[in-house]
């Protein structure tokens, strides 16, 4: 992964609008969070969701925002810096926070990712 | 302590037998006892991807599953993937995941098993890992049970559940724990930078990683 490049990834986006594909939304603070940090815990994924979302936009700002706009609804997601465009095509978004640990991912794919 | 027959350690994230029962690991691979690591998932929501970091999201299992062989070269260890997902064992069918953990009991024939003690073992997987040890070994015939040791970590676990009554002294391999912890490059390279040097200081607070490792002896009513 690299620094999120906002030209390469708002191509990306605008390339699969109204596609259907498969979405990885995920943001945590930890399983341990509560037990080392005193932090309040929490989190949640989303894995294989198919979504088509008519419009999209990578916000310019570091950390970027990205919000994918659906018919009925909404895709977001805040805090991320890295990116990569893998081998499978798929664009791996995540915020890596000032520890160097993963705290959110968005991951668009035209297949499923594995389970 | 009489020579075990074979040792099969169930947790669910790989390095999980790193961090707490590496010491004891290569002292029953040193008494020539066969030990075999049944690691419930490849730690695939783990947050770190490495320090600087080499992994994504979606390559971070294939790592970790390397970093598993590599800690088992270090440790003399078998390591099995059992192929569930992190994060997600607490929400499973415990009775099929059972039936799983019994058939690997069965081939493995061990006269002990570790696990994670269930409610005090801090993360949700390491309890859900636990709850299905305990339940699957509940339904064996006592005559062929192995002895189930747990390992508990959670703050103020001794209060409720009273002090270990196996404590390991595993100073001498020490140097050897941390590079089976090392192994797990993706996940302890950040974390482990400043441990050699508390190793060769015999640091306090390096206790119970480093110099003994605690076990409850679960008993079956």
């Amino acid at each position: 992964m690299q620094e999120i490049d906002v030209q390469i990834v708002q191509e990306y986006i605008d390339s699969k609008m109204n596609q259907e594909l498969y979405i990885h939304l995920e943001t945590t603070n930890g399983a341990y969070a509560s037990h080392h940090e005193n932090k309040f815990g929490s989190g949640a994924f989303i894995r294989n969701t198919k979504i088509v979302y008519s419009n999209g936009k990578i916000t310019p700002d570091h950390p970027h925002r990205v919000g994918l706009e659906m018919e009925i609804g909404w895709i977001y997601a805040e805090g991320l810096t890295h990116y990569q465009i893998d081998d499978q095509g798929r664009l791996l978004m995540c915020g890596i926070d000032y520890d160097g640990k993963l705290a959110v991912a968005l991951q668009l794919s035209d297949t499923p990712f594995s389970k | 302590m009489e020579k075990e027959r074979a040792v099969l350690i169930i947790f669910p994230h790989p390095d999980d037998e790193a961090f707490g029962t590496s010491g004891s690991i290569i002292d029953f691979v040193s008494q020539g006892v066969p030990v075999t690591y049944l690691c419930m998932t490849l730690g695939e929501m783990g947050r770190n991807l490495g320090s600087p970091f080499f992994a994504t999201r979606e390559t971070l299992p294939l790592y970790r599953k390397k970093e598993l062989d590599a800690a088992g070269e270090v440790l003399g260890c078998k390591m099995i993937a059992m192929g569930l997902r992190d994060k997600t064992i607490e929400f499973l069918d415990y009775d099929k995941i059972s039936a799983q953990v019994l058939d690997i009991i069965d081939a493995v024939n061990p006269s002990l098993i570790i696990s994670h003690y269930p409610q005090y073992a801090v993360h949700p997987d390491h309890n859900a890992c636990g709850e299905i040890v305990v339940k699957t070994l509940k339904e064996m015939p006592s005559e062929k049970r192995p002895k189930l040791w747990l390992s508990a970590f959670s703050k103020g676990c001794e209060d409720e559940i009273g002090q270990p009554d196996i404590v390991r002294d595993i100073k001498k391999h020490a140097m050897k724990k941390l590079e089976a912890l090392r192994a797990h490059r993706s996940q302890t390279e950040a974390m482990s930078k400043g441990w050699e040097k508390l190793i060769e200081k015999n640091d306090p607070s390096l206790k119970n990683r480093f110099l003994t490792e605690r076990f409850w002896t679960y008993k079956f009513g």
